[in-house]
């Protein structure tokens, strides 16, 4: 049993699936999903109590040896990102119940839970896997199941974003096939390890080169990084809260840690930042993303849209740490990784709860907020404080290490450019603050009471983990170091 | 009780008192009691770290090591245990006047008022008390977001867009420089311990140390060095006891009291004088020493003429400081004492007016001092303070910032200080003239303009004039009891020497 967990981690949610498809009494599939999610959460947790002990584990799927086989492989980096992505999951579940019965209805939820668990396994597969070819399926699986789950918000403008999204996903995921297929022309085999292997005896070749490049750019559309983020502000605003909260927390990040993977693992560092400067251009892309992604986020006036923006902008801090790509820089990116989906679930959750009792995030109907919903508004502004990376909060530890990595590179500017970036999220959080409490509440305000604890208690383990995590840091940390020790080891 | 569950205490009891101030938001009289209780008891509990900082120990406490090597740490020395017994001793009386003025004055939201005070109040412990540079960033920020309210307390556009600059500036400077010179010291050094002696000799060389010092400097905006200065008139839209203990006393010498302990604890005086980068941080507080004085001259209105004021007298600080010489550093520590009682008085004073005769303008106070004696009388006291005239305690931390200078061979400061205490007395003591020598506008009698005679005008409520008697007490004790503060703050002063 535990041999398999590898493969069960992925197995568990990917049954679930057609389960919850045939379980139609009122929200029973909601039960069938919430299992799967906790079962892959402790499997995920022994696993990286597994990858800590014993070092990084080797599945092969069907008793296959790879090269040929598809193999699994479980170390520090994926283990650790699996732990966010059923941690995140985890959470949200119960949250969800009543977040989708309000949003999308009871009468046919369990396609809303059957979207789920494929987009679900569609991250773990993702990250689990070690063969570049099963990586892009799992992928097209996770990424079919966002746009439906996408497009079941309430709004209908949530249509036409799930058809954005589908069209620029498409074409990311094009051009990470396209690449996958030019790396197996040159080597000929389509294992990870043995590509990595392979593409150091062929080195930068034409075609390794072209393949890099077409992997890169269908990766960064995932990731949403500047300026092929596009897709993800509709996405975001108008998906259901429960879907945008997993999404922000889970999915960009499974992005970042294929790009991890492909940057450091299969191609190895020399090619990656010497041959081609991609140091260069991703610092300046993070760079422009930090400010520009921040400065749009403050004239927004739907707040999960200005969340959005600012998923943007944090993401720009993550690949700015790997465009450094020393040690500190990699341990400061897969930090962020970790904090940033805390906080943003947790905020994205917040903005839930408002949506669940008022029905909206315009920030002009949010007036006085803070004491018509003074639990939900705290939990915000907390998470908000988060963001901005105020000491005690997770987002202040994840900046510390950026910076220090930015100093000790040489790039002390780019230090400083954190900083200065983070100012403007002190502005968009701060319109929060003033709207919630330094107004009034309207006087044709209809009276609402506090969200169910059903909600509440999701968000606030999430925002209490922002802050537990960043006084005790031991967990991330660790796990973050460790991380970037294997992946910026591998070329050295 | 240990010393060290005092410093626990110290942070915890004012949090402590914020809860209950909050639990008891319906009954006034018990929230107020519970203020003055948490404030008793917090001076007790500070009072009783002293004698062992007095026999030369250092008593710490390590909380939590939240990143590998930098920890949640205090650790209490003679700058930090002075400055915590002025702020916990003055939040005694402040809370006996915010009683009166609050009241008085029928304010709104009293006790988001109340529960924002005593978070302050406990950051500012954190400050006081930190062992590191980082553990003293955080309750600066603390400090920062907890008056934000505090500023902004009238909800008003003007006190909200005041409350904008005020963070903006605070925020701005802390975020963007002081954490990067905190980042870079870490590198540099891997410690961010405060130690006697530096940390930064021989780690940093020539530029880099200059380049730090300016991030520093201008990180710490609180400080108010100009072209920084811009928050504290803005944050004068709060109500009075805000501006007096806060913006005269806990914020502001926050402030100049991390500036002083980056220059002692983390450069080192005797590395600081030896880098030859730091000539400029004396010229722009001899600068802002001056510029803000003359700004206050210009100044109509009491609570910005007394910011602009305050804005000069942090400045000396900074100045003796800078000078890195032992008596400029013993100077610079006892200003934070002589400079937090008067000009508490003086916004005690300007508070008590507003209330008593909802008069902000100093051209409107012609003859007011015959209607509120006492009043006047204490702002006499508190002026006399702040300009270092004896027999007032700001008249010895004047003499040792000259001496300081003359010691540095920077004569040019000695002229600097004395023409900044004639400014001093320029726009200080004409108000008390005013109040008693000139004659009362005459009254007017038809009901479509602004009342400006002094009819009806009496004396502040009891509790702020028990707050002034205290306050302006405390101005004349300072002078003859100076030798204690001088005891105390030794060791500090022989190690920068």
């Amino acid at each position: 049993m535990v041999a398999h967990f590898p493969a069960l981690l992925v197995i568990i949610p990917l049954i679930g699936a057609p389960i919850c498809m045939l379980v139609r009494v009122r929200d029973w599939s909601w039960a069938v999903a919430t299992i799967c999610t906790w079962a892959s959460f402790a499997i995920s947790w022994l696993l990286l109590q597994q990858v800590i002990s014993d070092g990084s584990i080797s599945y092969q799927m069907g008793g296959w040896a790879p090269p040929i086989g598809i193999e699994y492989r479980i170390d520090m980096a994926n283990a650790f990102v699996m732990l966010i992505v059923t941690g995140i999951g985890s959470v949200i579940m119960p949250y969800a119940r009543e977040s989708v019965r309000a949003e999308y209805g009871v009468r046919r939820v369990y396609f809303f839970y059957t979207s789920y668990l494929l987009c679900f396994c569609g991250l773990l597969g993702v990250a689990a896997t070690g063969d570049a070819f099963n990586l892009f399926v799992f992928l097209e699986i996770n990424s079919l199941a966002t746009y439906v789950l996408v497009g079941m918000g309430k709004d209908r403008r949530a249509l036409t974003a799930a058809y954005q999204y589908l069209v620029l996903g498409t074409i990311g995921a094009t051009f990470i096939v396209i690449g996958i297929g030019l790396l197996y022309a040159e080597t000929g085999t389509l294992n990870m390890y043995d590509l990595a292997d392979r593409i150091e005896k062929v080195g930068a070749s034409r075609t390794i080169g072209a393949a890099f490049a077409f992997l890169v750019v269908g990766i960064s559309l995932k990731l949403a990084l500047f300026p092929l983020h596009l897709w993800l502000p509709n996405a975001y605003t108008y998906a259901p809260s429960m879907v945008s909260a997993f999404l922000a927390a889970t999915a960009t990040k499974v992005a970042v840690y294929v790009l991890l993977r492909f940057l450091f693992s299969v191609f190895n560092i020399e090619l990656t930042f010497d041959v081609l400067p991609l140091d260069y251009i991703f610092a300046a892309l993070a760079v422009i993303a930090m400010f520009a992604a921040s400065t749009v986020a403050i004239f927004q006036e739907n707040l999960k849209r200005m969340l959005a923006y600012s998923s943007v902008a944090q993401i720009g801090y993550i690949v700015l740490g790997i465009s450094l790509h020393n040690a500190a820089g990699v341990t400061a990116s897969v930090l962020h990784l970790f904090n940033h989906a805390i906080i943003k679930g947790g905020m994205f959750l917040a903005l839930g709860c408002i949506v669940y009792r008022l029905g909206t995030v315009n920030i002009h109907h949010l007036q006085g907020i803070g004491r018509r919903m003074p639990l939900t508004t705290a939990a915000l502004v907390t998470g908000g404080l988060g963001l901005i990376g105020v000491p005690l909060t997770a987002g202040f530890v994840s900046k510390w290490y950026l910076v220090i990595a930015a100093i000790e590179k040489g790039w002390w500017p780019l230090g400083l450019l954190v900083l200065l970036s983070s100012l403007l999220a002190v502005v968009y959080v701060w319109r929060i603050v003033e709207v919630a409490y330094m107004k009034p509440v309207p006087e044709n305000a209809e009276q609402v009471e506090e969200a169910p604890s059903s909600l509440l208690f999701p968000t606030f383990i999430l925002i209490g983990a922002s802050i537990y995590f960043g006084i005790d840091t031991d967990l991330p940390l660790d796990a973050a170091i460790e991380t970037a020790k294997q992946l910026t080891g591998n070329g050295e | 009780m240990t010393s060290s569950t005092a410093i626990a205490f110290a942070i915890g009891v004012p949090l402590l008192g914020t809860l209950l101030i909050l639990l008891h938001k319906r009954y006034p009289n018990i929230r107020e009691a519970i203020t003055l209780g948490t404030a008793a008891t917090l001076f007790l509990i500070v009072l009783s770290i002293l004698p062992e900082v007095l026999a030369g120990e250092r008593p710490n406490l390590t909380f939590i090591e939240f990143l590998p090597g930098i920890s949640i740490a205090f650790e209490v020395e003679p700058l930090g245990m002075l400055f915590a017994m002025i702020a916990s001793g003055l939040w005694i009386v402040t809370t006996f006047y915010s009683i009166g003025y609050m009241r008085g004055h029928h304010e709104k939201n009293q006790t988001r008022f109340y529960a924002c005070f005593a978070i302050a109040i406990s950051s500012t412990m954190g400050i006081c008390f930190a062992g590191n540079m980082l553990t003293l960033f955080i309750f600066y920020e603390v400090l920062t977001l907890s008056t934000y309210p505090l500023v902004a307390h009238h909800q008003s556009p003007e006190a909200k867009a005041a409350g904008r600059v005020y963070l903006g500036i605070l925020i701005g400077t802390s975020i963007g420089f002081l954490l990067l010179a905190i980042l870079w010291t870490w590198h540099l050094t891997g410690t961010l311990d405060f130690e006697e002696g530096g940390i930064l000799s021989g780690k940093a060389d020539g530029p880099l140390a200059g380049i730090l010092l300016f991030l520093y400097m201008y990180g710490i905006g609180k400080a108010a060095l100009m072209p920084i200065h811009r928050w504290l008139p803005a944050a004068m839209v709060a109500p009075t006891p805000v501006s007096a203990l806060l913006h005269a006393v806990a914020v502001v010498k926050a402030g100049v009291f991390s500036v002083v302990k980056v220059i002692v604890y983390i450069f080192g005086t005797d590395f600081l004088s030896s880098i030859h980068h730091d000539d400029w941080l004396m010229y722009v507080a001899a600068f802002t020493l001056v510029a803000a004085s003359c700004v206050a001259l210009t100044k109509d209105n009491l609570k910005a003429r007394l910011a602009y004021s305050t804005i000069s007298q942090l400045s000396y600080v900074i100045l003796g400081a800078a000078l890195a010489t032992s008596a400029g550093v013993l100077g610079s520590g006892m200003h934070i004492a002589m400079h937090a009682f008067g000009k508490i008085t003086l916004f005690f004073c300007a508070g008590a007016i507003m209330v008593a005769s909802h008069k902000t303008e100093i051209s409107q106070m012609d003859g007011l001092g015959r209607r509120m004696p006492f009043t006047f009388i204490a702002f006499a006291i508190g002026a006399m303070c702040v300009i270092g005239l004896p027999p007032m305690g700001g008249s010895w931390s004047k003499w040792y910032l000259m001496v300081g200078s003359a010691d540095a061979g920077h004569f040019i400061f000695i002229i600097v200080l004395i023409i900044s205490s004639l400014l001093n007395v320029a726009y200080l003591l004409p108000i008390v003239g005013r109040g008693f020598f000139r004659p009362a506008p005459p009254e007017t009698n038809d009901g479509n303009h602004q009342d400006h005679s002094h009819a009806g005008i009496k004396e502040a409520p009891a509790f702020c004039l028990f707050a002034m008697a205290i306050s302006s007490a405390g101005c004349i004790a300072l002078f003859f009891f100076a030798d204690r503060i001088i005891k105390l703050l030794e060791p500090v002063a022989k190690a920068a020497g």
